[in-house]
């Protein structure tokens, strides 16, 4: 029994990471860059859920409703001043301003909302779900979380293939100049891929301190990066891929946890992709290139 | 360098179109790269139903046109006018919204997706459903959506095409992707239709159905087709009117069978003849 719990806080961690490194994913898969300040907007996401429920005692819903509101607008805004400028410079800059930003945004919050940890108030009633006579409880935060994911995967699996606004994202992420030549809006299917992205890191943020109620200015900065892994993992660029590689990732440090050793988890998860991509260089479900003779 | 005769021409334009105004008109549109010339001096008119072609050598500035055309280089001289409107300060989604679609020399299908959806790509401004329709599947949304599913099947049975609309482009034959990327462009509902080499790497069978198809177009949907093209023979039998650039710079327009009988054209093809 104890098994099943572990995987379903994995599962459930998993799904965070999940929605986060769809962010990442989508936003790589379109405007070819790492936003590394994808983390940041998670924990922007998640004060401002704070302060709306804690502070102002607006309801939950409210509450994250606020943070994706405000987590949308910040990325279109950070896309349009410091990503779009930079269209047409190397990706190296571009990756450089992405860090710089990440930086920006973690001061910022320092400033704004000083380094004193907070404590997040929990947006889903605390309790469990029991099975078996009790021997398996389930909090509900877990079940909501796994939820969250399934839901957020179906609708975006669904929005990018069937709608127009997905076949503009596909087209702009194989080759922009044929699809601006089409009649597509670049710019604007960039801006939405940001948004879509930033939206769904506010609801990780809330979710994630939710779980781990500890809010501080870098909340963001950890599951940014394991986000990106796990984005790297499942194949960057590839939605299915973020949604596989995080909910791996999740079980694998929820294992690691319990089973090896709470110091190593975090290097073993690293190891793991190190492997992963030794053997599948571009992820588990990335497109393998193979060279033309 | 050859010495360069321009044969004057008021213009190309068939007699069923030459009461209607044309299509497009370039006024000495030309391309600067550092000191290099690419394009200079171009003058072209097209009539409202009108295939053309525009010849040359390799290098010869054909491409660079349809560039300057739909905007991907800003031209540094000279005017473009689209339907008697200026498409100064337009970008490329705009020059595509005004009229002009336009395929590739190498092809630029979207590998990954389907044919049905490399089609629908182009049908982008007449889907007008937002975000939320898209994402609710409201009434609206299915309305267009089915709306478009029906165009871009029946665009797709010009080639005959429509039992490969759930394949992966980058899957389709070489032909069958060249032919796809005109289906494409005609979704955008261009005025103008410009092929940049439509029939290369094409076999004879191939470009001959591949003539009767641009005919077909241009009677159905009565709009105008320039196309860029090394196949003489596709050329000469299905343009009504030709211009001949090298070097950057028109040296003969007309009819085919003037071009051909153009001494600057055999020059500029097979290089002067010796005097003996």
């Amino acid at each position: 029994m104890t098994f099943l719990t572990f995987l379903i806080s994995g599962i459930s961690l998993g799904s965070i990471y999940a929605i986060i490194a769809l962010g990442y994913t989508m936003v790589y898969g379109i405007a070819k860059m790492l936003n590394f300040a994808h983390g940041d907007v998670i924990m922007v996401g998640a004060y401002i859920c704070f302060y709306a429920t804690s502070r102002f005692n607006l309801p939950a819903v409210v509450g994250v409703l606020l943070a994706v509101v405000v987590c949308t607008i910040l990325g279109i805004i950070i896309e349009r001043l410091a990503y779009k400028p930079l269209r047409a410079a190397p990706l190296l800059a571009v990756l450089i301003t992405a860090i710089g930003v990440s930086y920006f945004l973690q001061n910022a919050a320092l400033l704004l909302w000083s380094s004193s940890p907070k404590v997040f108030p929990p947006v889903i009633s605390n309790g469990n779900l029991s099975l078996f006579g009790g021997q398996l409880n389930i909090p509900y935060i877990t079940l909501v979380t796994i939820l969250a994911c399934i839901v957020i995967m179906i609708v975006l699996v669904w929005f990018t293939s069937k709608t127009k606004m997905g076949k503009a994202m596909r087209a702009c992420s194989e080759d922009k100049g044929a699809a601006q030549l089409m009649g597509i809006n670049v710019n604007g299917t960039i801006s939405l891929t940001f948004a879509i992205g930033s939206g769904l890191a506010a609801i990780a943020g809330v979710l994630l301190c939710s779980a781990y109620p500890t809010l501080v200015p870098t909340t963001g900065a950890m599951p940014g990066i394991k986000a990106f892994t796990a984005a790297v993992f499942g194949g960057i660029g590839s939605i299915p891929g973020a949604m596989i590689g995080g909910i791996l990732l999740g079980i694998i440090e929820i294992f690691t946890k319990a089973y090896i050793s709470t110091q190593l988890s975090d290097p073993i998860v690293f190891a793991v992709l190190i492997l992963v991509l030794i053997v599948r260089p571009a992820g588990l479900l990335g497109k393998q290139i193979r060279e033309k003779v | 360098m050859a010495k360069l005769v321009s044969i004057p021409s008021n213009s190309l334009i068939p007699e069923r179109d030459i009461d209607k105004s044309p299509i497009l008109e370039c006024v000495n549109l030309g391309i600067q790269f550092g000191g290099l010339k690419a394009v200079d001096d171009f003058n072209l008119t097209i009539g409202r139903t009108e295939i053309a072609g525009l010849i040359g050598p390799n290098g010869a500035g054909k491409t660079t046109v349809f560039n300057l055309l739909t905007k991907v280089y800003q031209p540094t001289s000279g005017t473009i006018l689209l339907d008697g409107k200026d498409t100064h300060g337009m970008n490329t989604m705009q020059v595509n919204k005004a009229g002009i679609a336009r395929t590739f020399q190498n092809i630029r299908l979207f590998d990954a997706m389907s044919v049905e959806d490399n089609v629908k790509t182009g049908m982008e401004n007449e889907m007008t459903y937002g975000m939320w329709h898209g994402i609710f599947r409201t009434p609206k949304y299915w309305r267009q959506e089915k709306v478009a599913h029906e165009r871009a099947m029946e665009l797709l049975s010009i080639f005959n095409m429509e039992d490969m609309a759930d394949m992966k482009a980058g899957s389709l034959p070489y032909g069958a992707q060249r032919r796809l990327e005109i289906v494409r462009a005609l979704a955008t509902n261009p005025a103008l239709l410009l092929l940049d080499e439509p029939a290369a790497g094409m076999n004879p069978s191939e470009t001959a159905e591949l003539m009767e198809n641009i005919r077909k177009i241009r009677d159905t949907f009565q709009i105008a087709i320039l196309l860029i093209e090394h196949d003489m023979n596709l050329v000469m039998n299905i343009c009504e009117g030709l211009c001949v650039l090298n070097f950057g710079r028109v040296i003969a327009k007309g009819t085919p069978e003037d071009v051909q009988a153009n001494p600057a054209v055999i020059e500029a093809y097979l290089g002067k003849k010796k005097e003996a």
